[in-house]
């Protein structure tokens, strides 16, 4: 029992967090922050980069778990990568809707094919994308956990190619709030903003410990089901 | 509302609807887990009733 508790303890706790750091990200979203030369539309920023941001950091934790199953063989780490690269396609094709409404807002475009970071962001999510399908191909067991993890791992190389294709670039339109000088916002934009992280790396934290918890309670199930059966 | 206001209304009720889709799918595996369990304790149950009316079946035949 001890050991279905901890990580039901961990998700509860992270979804409270979660639920008060959302309410207060979005309260000083819209009441604290103030609204720069961008005018309103500046206000999808604060919830569409943190949500691209937690996108890369699950698919990091995805392919890390990979490296940890293939490395040290450790039994659960497939299950966790597998979890953590779901995540990551859900904030992935949130950071493609929020931005597609924000482009339009800005550039009066659903989405340009000359955006280096949106097309690299669009293959990242293609790409893991293709990760679903390549693992429910293979029957499973160790080989799929393998192959699975492998993939994974090719995967996390595109993820600082997004970030440097765009600093690289000359011409480009897509804003950088980030770069070599520090943030290019005001003290109380930059606060807000790192609230919001917060908020979305807390509603990451508690979805993945649910999901998590979801796929153990069914393999357990499943197991017992042969057990009493048998 | 001008356009600005419900294109910035319409990005946050992407991520709310989401999130809340997700939630429910979420509640609906584990409304299939309770199901499951459910019918596991019965079949538990129906087993232990059987082999409970075989013991009692074999001890008639053994004092007959």
């Amino acid at each position: 029992m001890k050991k279905l508790a901890a990580p039901l303890d961990n998700a509860v706790g992270l979804a409270l967090l979660a639920t008060v750091l959302i309410g207060v990200a979005t309260a000083l979203t819209f009441f604290y922050a103030p609204v720069d030369q961008d005018g309103l539309n500046q206000k999808i920023f604060y919830f569409h980069v943190p949500i691209a941001l937690t996108a890369y950091a699950t698919f990091g934790w995805g392919a890390w778990k990979a490296l940890v199953h293939l490395w040290k063989k450790k039994p659960g780490a497939d299950l966790e990568s597998y979890v953590a690269i779901h995540l990551g396609t859900i904030f992935g094709s949130l950071t493609l809707i929020t931005g597609a409404i924000w482009a339009k807002l800005r550039w009066g475009h659903w989405w340009l094919w000359g955006e280096k970071e949106l097309v690299l962001f669009l293959v990242i999510f293609l790409f893991y994308c293709t990760y679903f399908m390549l693992r429910y191909s293979i029957e499973a067991g160790p080989r799929r956990a393998n192959i699975s993890a492998v993939y994974a791992l090719f995967g996390v190389v595109l993820i600082p190619v997004s970030f440097l294709a765009i600093r690289l670039a000359e011409n480009y339109i897509h804003p950088i709030a980030f770069n070599k000088n520090g943030p290019q916002m005001a003290g109380s934009q930059f606060g807000t903003f790192l609230v919001c992280l917060a908020a979305m790396f807390a509603l990451a934290g508690a979805l993945y410990r649910l999901e998590l918890l979801g796929k153990r309670l069914d393999t357990k199930l499943r197991e017992l089901r042969e057990l009493v059966l048998s | 509302m001008t356009s600005t206001e419900k294109y910035v209304a319409a990005a946050y009720l992407v991520v709310f609807v989401m999130i809340l889709l997700y939630v429910v799918i979420i509640a609906a595996k584990l409304s299939r887990l309770d199901r499951e369990v459910g019918e596991l304790a019965d079949d538990v149950r129906a087993r232990r009733r059987g082999e409970a009316a075989g013991d009692a079946a074999g001890g008639a035949e053994d004092d007959g």
